[in-house]
């Protein structure tokens, strides 16, 4: 890429970058105190749990080249995490499936 | 600590590669040069954002809309925050917050939070180092060789990222049924948003917030009463001048 184009891209860089760290940051940094709140504290609990079943179901349909082929890739995972497989195999076996649907 | 944060990070950062990867493939697509595209993966360490981020430099959208783009996808971090800061220990201050609070994603923050005990600043520092390099190098192996690899292998690791969400998610829905309805709650009010053409406008860093906030309300109204009902029955058990304990 051409020098300007690369400045233009160091300040997109910089407003994403910014973005990104502040919002992890700064609630991070603020919140000192333990919560006390049972029920505040029980909702932080399952944050996680939902934001990333939230952004699984249903993106993970449409994440390859075909939705039968995603499927098969969810099943898959779903199984393999259902009887505690770690990350690395759950995933990569999710992707050996999809590969497969998308051969024949 | 520091030890066990790194072994701990260790899956972590092999599902990041293989993300990441991905994420290289499709940036060079987009015609961002490799230094690029390493720099984005650097500064940013969040896979969603980053895809999104792409899409908006590609289209040459204005700063404002790459901030409010960024904020919505990323907001669910300033959730995540919050609910790690009332989980590391009292050595875990200021400028060690603000340094190592790169290192918040979905992932860290799940198996931070999954421990019994308080998470130090030694353990959490070794937990992100191995997925933030799994995460960089993975950006930087995918865009060297992005351009070699056939369009099929590419497809296929298109789900290596929800793949590792899920194996975070189930094993820990089968120790508490109220992670079950938290989940499925989740799932249920995303996919409305999703099909239903009436929420059209509701873009899908949002829905994610949405469903998220919804879910986990439900979640925490639960375990509230559950508690209730637990400290009810506990007290019964002693008059009969038993000693049970309250978390059955």
């Amino acid at each position: 890429m051409e020098t300007y184009d690369f400045i233009l891209f160091l300040k997109y860089l910089a407003v994403m970058a910014g973005v990104t760290y502040l919002i992890r940051a700064l609630p991070f940094i603020v919140f000192r105190k333990k919560i006390e709140n049972a029920f505040i504290s029980a909702f932080l609990d399952y944050i996680p749990y939902a934001v990333l079943a939230a952004m699984t179901v249903p993106a993970i349909f449409y994440s390859t080249a075909s939705v039968p082929a995603s499927v098969a890739g969810f099943v898959v995972a779903v199984i393999l995490a259902y009887r505690e497989k770690s990350l690395i195999v759950t995933s990569l076996c999710a992707s050996a499936a999809v590969f497969i649907v998308l051969l024949f | 600590m520091l030890k066990r944060g790194i072994r701990d990070g260790i899956p972590i950062a092999l599902g990041y590669f293989s993300v990441s990867f991905s994420f290289g493939i499709l940036a060079v697509a987009n015609g961002f040069s490799v230094l690029e595209t390493l720099l984005i993966s650097i500064t940013n360490l969040t896979s969603a954002g980053q895809f999104a981020g792409i899409t908006v430099m590609a289209t040459m959208g204005s700063f404002i809309e790459m901030a409010v783009t960024q904020f919505v996808i990323n907001l669910r971090y300033s959730l995540m925050a919050i609910s790690l800061s009332q989980k590391v220990d009292s050595k875990f201050t200021g400028i060690y917050r603000a340094i190592l609070g790169v290192g918040i994603t979905d992932e860290i923050f799940a198996v931070a939070m999954g421990n019994r005990n308080e998470v130090s600043r030694r353990y959490f520092l070794g937990l992100m180092t191995l997925p933030y390099l799994g995460w960089s190098f993975g950006t930087l192996a995918g865009a060297v060789c992005g351009n070699v690899l056939p369009k099929i292998v590419c497809d296929s690791l298109g789900i290596a990222l929800y793949g590792m969400f899920i194996a975070i998610v189930v094993p820990d829905m089968k120790k508490d049924m109220k992670k079950v309805i938290v989940v499925f709650t989740a799932i249920a009010i995303s996919c409305i948003l999703y099909y239903i053409p009436l929420f059209k406008f509701v873009s899908s860093g949002f829905a994610v917030i949405i469903s998220a906030i919804a879910a986990s309300l439900v979640g925490a109204y639960l375990s509230v009463k559950d508690k209730k009902t637990q400290t009810d029955s506990h007290t019964k058990v002693q008059n009969l001048g038993e000693n049970i304990d309250g978390n059955i």
